[in-house]
């Protein structure tokens, strides 16, 4: 059986690598999947989500309602109909 | 550019600097997509609790996003205070500014102004920050 399709929402910052596209899709069955397919699509994409290897920490990704990190991060099982979101934190400070 | 604000809001905005100090306090300002028009003032809850770093919470974010989403509206302004420095984007700011179309509002409630306020804006693209006028009106759209 191949992988589901998801669906993931690509907010502004990051549109340049999707060709604008708000929306994406990619096959994958876990989030870090997920990522190295968007990344072959989307070249640099990935670089903007990872760092060495983990979840850069101002970048929050969730699947349908939940924060990745409370679902095993880049582990976290993907399943078909699932949408993914990506924001980047809003943080900052003196 | 320039930030067209209302007396209302400015005022929210340094009352809330003042009652979560000494914490820095954060929000935004939202309005129709593309107008640019800052209609609709959301005090946001600094997760961070601390003086020197706020950060959306994440629930928080993903509501307020998608919030954004359903309305087809925009984020128009992303405030925050700084406690004891001056109202100019940090470097940590500006590593994580991450809306180019909005203005970065500070405010300071650092002790040596307090008796005025410091309400600045600025644009933060690429790593580069633009100040830009702020211009205080008594009403926004309808």
């Amino acid at each position: 059986m191949s992988a589901p399709i998801i669906e993931v929402r690509i907010p502004t910052i990051l549109r340049p690598y999707t060709n604008s596209e708000k929306v994406v899709s990619a096959e994958a069955t876990n989030l870090a999947e997920l990522i190295s397919t968007l990344d072959s699509k989307f070249t640099g994409l990935g670089e903007r989500l990872l760092e060495n290897g983990e979840l850069r920490r101002f970048i929050n990704i969730y699947i349908n309602d939940e924060d990745v990190r409370f679902m095993g991060s880049l582990a976290a099982t993907l399943k078909a109909g699932d949408s993914v979101t990506i924001l980047p934190a809003v943080a900052g400070g003196c | 550019m320039t930030l067209r604000i209302t007396t209302a809001h400015v005022e929210a905005i340094l009352e809330q600097s003042r009652a979560e100090y000494p914490d820095e306090c954060c929000g935004v300002i939202l309005g129709p997509e593309g107008s640019d028009s800052a209609q609709v003032l959301k005090p946001m809850v600094n997760a961070a609790h601390s003086p020197t770093f706020y950060e959306f919470d994440s629930k928080d974010l993903l509501a307020l996003y998608r919030e954004v989403d359903d309305n087809s509206q925009e984020i128009v302004v992303v405030y925050h205070s700084h406690t004891e420095t001056e109202a100019y984007p940090s470097r940590t700011d500006i590593s994580y500014a991450s809306e180019p179309g909005a203005h970065y509002v500070l405010v300071s409630t650092r002790k040596e102004i307090a008796p005025e306020n410091e309400f600045r804006s600025y644009r933060i693209i690429d790593g580069v920050v633009t100040e830009e006028d702020v211009e205080i009106v008594t009403r926004i759209g309808d």
